[in-house]
């Protein structure tokens, strides 16, 4: 059986459980989506604020859920194969002739086919609330492209967790972390715009601004190629470190001779 | 049909961190078309060895050779020669039995227009049709069991590992599970390595057994051939009430020593087996000796083990987790 096979066989399991479990479906699609009506609603007069890049806060945060989507990606990706080593499953696929690069693969086909309907969704509420895209139609489909790029991305950091630690447990303590990476980034306010020094510096040295401000640039600002490439290239940037860290991990964690 | 090879293992060993020896310098030998118990109590070295001889755990020394492939050279040959169903039976709550089978027939290459052929035969060989796409979640023990072994067997192995597969099953399925594996071995030619803490198991099954204790195998032979080293039956006296234990032991002790196996009476291992019988009768009825039972046990494989060891293998279950907790809070 070819690799691309297996990984189709493994996504096709992944999808499955995922389709299988509501909590796995629901979190991912109503958090962000509550948090986004939270948010833009209490924080829309940071519009006022001179500089400020729009006159509409929904416009500029409705990149956020793209992005808490994507960390729901590491979470499920992380707690599936932790499940899987902690029942004694993956010794179950390690006596076939699966291909351990196919089982991540696999893994994050799965996670990147559920990446795309959170970004259709998340696409689909914004453009029902009157968010209008700069970029258009084309905007909308790299706006997609990136988001499960990004999903891909933090997917493979919970496989990497996973596969190091065998423990679910684990997996779930990484998802806070993420999150609180997600609030110290540019995600509120545009980082020329932070005033509090610390903070604007921590937001500066945090990919997931660049991420979020890649999936902004779309919906806000028209073709801003430098921030696309910086999103892209975090994203690909943590997507290369991550999978070559689960491989390394899968290749401690598998001995099979 | 018999496959050409079986397994030969020389001088295997397993050591993990903390200098812990699972396995240590096993020489073991299984016949095509053999049903080999590996009798043990929980901690002894059972699957480390099943989980080296399958090629999940490489071993620190000595080598061993499945179905004629070397366990550390050729991994991916002795892989698609065995089938294995380990220890937890490791499935997908979420995936219906059907869905496990697929993927597991098309992760072994079967293609399209085989895959759902063989999964309807193995569900009708295990009995699981009726309960094929239902969640795994919602399976008994057993019926998880049976998934277990029907996904060992879907690429045809010549040899068969089953790492305690009825640990935790209720009589019924026991027995079910008994039957499938005696039929694979007698009809198909497979060969079964056997791992359990059952006695009544290895007997019942295993054409030999190997009694593995601390990592090393301390007795091998078919069962008759190991309880013939022990060769001597135990009688069992149980008082009715009103008659004391040490009046039948003193009586019971001319004809052999206490075995300490009778918790309501008293057991003695006979000097010359099942001829002494009679002798106890006369001897018990000649003191005015009321029994409630009287009874004679052929020996068993816990003989052997005792005989061994110098533990029961219920004893040997205890004190091997007692150690294996003590290890595990000293970390």
């Amino acid at each position: 059986m070819s690799t691309l096979a297996q990984v189709g066989q493994i996504a096709r399991r992944s999808v499955l459980r995922t389709a299988r479990q509501p909590a796995n479906i629901i979190f991912p699609f109503v958090f962000p989506t509550a948090l986004l009506a939270v948010s833009s609603a209490g924080l829309s007069p940071a519009t006022k604020i001179p500089g400020f890049p729009t006159d509409s806060y929904l416009a500029f945060f409705v990149a956020f859920p793209f992005i808490q989507g994507a960390l729901f990606a590491t979470m499920n990706a992380g707690t599936d194969l932790a499940r899987d080593i902690q029942t004694g499953f993956l010794n179950r696929l390690a006596l076939t002739p699966l291909r351990g690069v196919a089982l991540i693969a696999g893994q994050l086909a799965g996670i990147a086919a559920m990446g795309f309907v959170q970004s259709l969704y998340y696409l689909a509420v914004a453009l029902i609330i009157g968010v209008r895209l700069e970029t258009g139609v084309t905007g909308a489909v790299v706006l997609i492209v990136l988001a499960t790029a990004i999903a891909i991305a933090f997917g493979a950091l919970g496989a990497f967790f996973a596969l190091r630690t065998g423990s679910g447990e684990a997996v779930q303590g990484l998802f806070p972390l993420l999150f609180v990476g997600l609030f110290l980034s540019s995600m509120n306010l545009p980082r020329n715009l932070i005033e509090t020094d610390w903070f604007r510096i921590v937001a500066t040295f945090n990919p997931i601004s660049y991420l979020i401000e890649g999936l902004r640039s779309l919906i806000i600002a028209g073709w801003d190629w430098q921030a696309l490439a910086l999103a892209f290239g975090f994203a690909a940037a943590i997507a290369i470190a991550s999978l070559a860290a689960a491989t390394w991990a899968l290749s401690l964690r598998l001995t099979r001779t | 049909m018999k496959a050409a090879h079986g397994i030969e293992a020389e001088s295997l060993v397993r050591t993990f961190k903390g200098d812990i020896t699972a396995v240590d310098g096993i020489d073991l030998r299984v016949e095509p078309g053999e049903i080999y118990g590996f009798l043990g109590p929980n901690g002894a070295g059972k699957s480390t060895t099943v989980h080296m001889l399958t090629t999940l755990l490489p071993p620190t020394s000595g080598s061993a050779r499945v179905a004629g492939f070397d366990i550390v050279q050729e991994g991916p040959k002795v892989r698609s020669a065995i089938g294995a169903a380990l220890q937890e039976a490791a499935l997908d709550n979420l995936l219906t039995g059907r869905e496990h089978l697929r993927l597991q027939c098309a992760l072994h290459g079967i293609s399209r227009a085989e895959r759902r052929a063989r999964t309807q035969e193995l569900l009708e060989r295990v009995g699981l049709t009726l309960a094929a796409d239902r969640k795994v979640g919602g399976y008994s023990g057993g019926m998880k069991r049976r998934l277990d072994l029907a996904l060992a067997l879907v690429h045809r192995p010549t040899i068969l590992f089953l790492d305690e597969p009825t640990t935790g099953l209720d009589p019924q399925s026991r027995s079910a599970l008994w039957a499938e594996v005696a039929r694979l071995a007698r009809d198909d030619g497979v060969t079964v390595f056997l791992t359990t803490q059952y006695l009544e198991e290895a007997d019942a099954l295993a054409d030999r057994v190997g009694i593995i204790d601390h990592g090393k195998i301390v007795a091998e032979g078919t069962p008759e051939q190991l309880k013939a080293q022990i060769g001597r039956s135990t009688v069992e006296a149980v008082p009715a009430d009103g008659t004391s234990p040490e009046a039948i032991a003193r009586i019971l002790e001319q004809f052999g020593e206490q075995t300490g196996a009778s918790p309501k009476g008293v057991a003695v291992r006979l000097e010359h087996g099942v001829e002494d019988l009679a002798g106890i009768v006369r001897a018990l009825d000649a003191e005015g000796i009321k029994l409630q039972q009287l009874e004679l046990h052929a020996p068993s494989l816990d003989d052997v083990f005792l005989a061994k060891t110098g533990r029961s293998l219920e004893g040997a279950a205890e004190e091997e987790e007692a150690e294996a907790e003590a290890e595990a809070k000293s970390q």
